[in-house]
């Protein structure tokens, strides 16, 4: 009967501790302490001028899937990504899904030669102020999210992508 | 094992799984195995710098080994970049909150009971085996006795005409409050990184920018702060206070870092990116330790990048007559891509690079996108050159495609200053700052009081004394000496004295 109790008493406490002890593990650990938007969250609405100059809007594409890339025209690795983001956007965009290419932080000069210089065609968002950049805690660029049609992140990526990943990628967030 | 005459929880018995993992646990030798090992890696953390110290732009995976060779690579890959939010090391605290815990209830319980069911009367042997031991076969008035040990503030309890005497027993409760206050201690550590209780970020914000303060989004808006400028003061040398001082070092010494700032808060409709509708908060003047405090929250001044450039003036030239056409104002962080001079006068910008570099393939490239070498490549065009003339231009670098005409001269810089800002928000504080005050009174508790016994026995005539303390014996005999002068009694004998002569 004593032993039983003490049992118990045992476990109970080793419980509470373990739950306490997860819960920080999980704040911590499983999301990012910086707050960094990871795969499972729901995407950040955000609003951000094109170098059209048109206001594009995250929720807007809502029922679409959006490839949701952050670069930069210096980064080399993001350089390599983006003929096969314009080829495989051809295809894709009359199935529904969208590119956003966010750019962290430059000119409009240097977008607009290097959107030029590579015929890009799909919507380049410019975040000048980096506050979207900073909203979703992006570290080194290229990162690239797929943003599902009910506007959840169901995968987060850092590498340079090749064409067949971003093919693969594609035909995951097609509605 | 027996600990204060009751036996130890743990090792009573052995059987499920909980109660092996609370008997690992209920080993003080593993807690200290694990304070060791907190200390042992928490010191290696601070090798090299952690990963929220290194340049914000650099990646982590290649700048450690870059900066600090192979010892910098073993660092990264082990974890250590990021040793106090890693896994294992919150898994190391956990577990030495948990030692704490088990430690404490294995060994505060028992402790406890036995103290509060002691028998006066103990057995023979119990008392020939106290360190403090002495039999006397006169008799004495136990009235006498009684009211000296009152006089020295003992609690006596009596049994069969024995005695024990027993003072300071809360200071055996020392460690025990005092693991109390640690495990308060690491619980605010813990709550540090449940959403909404701490916060520290670092924000960079030029001279006339307007920033989004991270951290500070909550359900009803945000934060955004505005630097009007940024001011940093030294001290004159020919002050007359401290010139004596001052010209004892050759560098500049600085008086006051300071950021105007100007603080916003939006509505939490507000989307990012969104030019959001600000609503101005207050001025201030943060300097050094005086943070501008808002909410929960507290701004600091931390750092400071002095004359970044800001805009790049340019002139059109003729070369032969060394004329100019108009000047052109370039900021460097949104240029245009045409600049029209009036009269035919124009001049394209085909290309920037912020942060100039010619790339593996010698192509110019940027390094990133803060303008720390500007370049650019331009198109002149004039009524006389009409189909334009390109040119290469950077500091200190000028480059023609063929033999042009005109040329651009540089013809003034504009700087801004850069202020780096904190934002802090720490709930926890109070949480720790408690654990911490319980933490100290543990100590003192169990350090400046000693836990002492004294009994005394009527055996066959003779009378038995013996007494104990957990610490400071010298302490306790100097009392004894006391004791047994103003009751009679024989003043017991030191028997680890007996044994080592």
């Amino acid at each position: 009967m004593k032993k039983k109790r003490r049992l118990v008493f045992r476990s109970i406490l080793l419980a509470i501790i373990a739950i306490a002890v997860g819960y920080t593990f999980y704040n911590n650990v499983f999301q990012d302490r910086n707050g960094s938007v990871q795969k499972g969250n729901k995407a950040p609405d955000f609003e951000l001028t094109d170098l059209q100059g048109n206001k594009v809007r995250l929720s807007d594409y809502k029922g679409k899937g959006v490839f949701l890339n952050f670069w930069g025209t210096w980064c080399k690795p993001c350089q390599r990504e983006m003929p096969y983001m314009q080829k495989e956007y051809k295809k894709y965009q009359k199935q529904g899904v969208e590119i956003l290419a966010v750019n962290v932080g430059e000119s409009n000069v240097s977008v607009k030669n290097f959107a030029d210089r590579f015929h890009l065609s799909f919507p380049i968002p410019l975040d000048g102020s980096r506050e979207v950049t900073k909203a979703y805690g992006i570290g080194p660029i290229p990162t690239t999210f797929l943003v599902d049609k009910n506007g959840n992140i169901i995968e987060k990526t850092s590498e340079s992508l090749t064409n067949q990943t971003i093919k693969t990628y594609m035909e995951k967030i097609k509605p | 094992m027996r600990y204060e005459g009751s036996a130890v929880r743990s090792q009573t018995y052995n059987k499920t799984f909980i109660d092996k993992i609370w008997n690992f646990f209920s080993s003080v030798k593993v807690g200290i195995g694990i304070i060791i090992v907190i200390l042992v890696a928490a010191a290696i953390g601070t090798i090299f710098p952690q990963e929220m110290y290194i340049p914000p732009n650099v990646d982590p995976t290649t700048y450690y080994k870059q900066e600090y060779g192979t010892p910098g690579q073993i660092f990264y890959l082990l974890g250590f970049h990021n040793l106090y939010g890693s896994w294992w090391f919150l898994l190391l605290l956990a577990a030495l909150g948990i030692s704490l815990i088990i430690v404490s209830i294995d060994r505060g319980v028992p402790l406890y009971r036995a103290l509060k069911h002691q028998r006066v009367t103990r057995h023979e042997s119990f008392m020939k085996r106290q360190r403090l031991f002495a039999v006397s076969d006169h008799g004495i008035s136990f009235e006498q006795v009684k009211k000296v040990l009152l006089g020295k503030r003992y609690k006596i309890k009596e049994d069969n005409g024995n005695i024990l005497a027993e003072k300071n027993r809360f200071s055996r409760w020392g460690p025990y409050v005092n693991h109390t206050g640690l495990i308060i201690f690491l619980i605010g550590a813990m709550l540090r990184f449940f959403p909404g209780m701490y916060t520290d970020q670092t924000l960079w914000i030029r001279e006339g920018e307007t920033a989004a303060i991270p951290g500070t989004k909550t359900d009803e808006g945000q934060y955004y702060a505005k630097n009007h400028k940024f001011v940093m003061e030294l001290y004159n040398k020919k002050d007359k206070q401290f010139s004596n001082a001052l010209n004892q070092v050759n560098n500049e010494v600085p008086k006051n870092y300071q950021s105007n700032v100007t603080l916003y808060h939006a509505d939490p409709s507000h989307v990012v990116g969104e030019a959001p509708q600000l609503k101005k908060v207050k001025d201030a003047k943060i300097k050094v330790n005086e943070p501008l405090a808002f909410g929960d929250y507290a701004l600091y001044q931390v750092d400071f990048k002095l004359n970044e450039f800001h805009r790049m003036n340019l002139k059109l030239e003729k070369k032969s007559t060394g004329k100019s056409f108009g000047e052109i104002k370039i900021n460097l962080f949104n240029p245009k891509s045409e600049y029209n001079l009036g009269n035919g006068y124009k001049v394209k910008m085909i290309e920037y690079f912020p942060n100039f570099k010619l790339d593996e393939d010698g192509q110019p490239a940027t390094e990133n996108s803060v303008p720390d070498n500007p370049a650019f490549v331009f198109k002149m065009f004039t009524p006389e050159t009409p189909k334009g003339e390109t040119a290469f231009i950077g500091i200190r670098k000028n480059v023609e495609a063929g033999k042009n005409k005109y040329k651009m001269t540089f013809s003034g810089l504009e700087t801004k200053n850069v202020s780096a800002l904190t934002v802090k928000k720490d709930r926890t504080l109070p949480i720790i700052i408690v654990g911490g005050i319980i933490f100290m009174l543990g100590v003192v508790q169990g350090l400046y009081w000693n836990h002492r016994r004294i009994w005394i026995q009527q055996k066959n005539g003779q009378l038995w004394i013996a007494a104990h303390t957990n610490k400071n014996w010298f302490g306790l005999k100097k009392e004894m000496q006391a004791i047994s002068q103003e009751s009679g009694l024989v003043m017991p004998v030191d028997q680890s004295d007996e044994k080592s002569a």
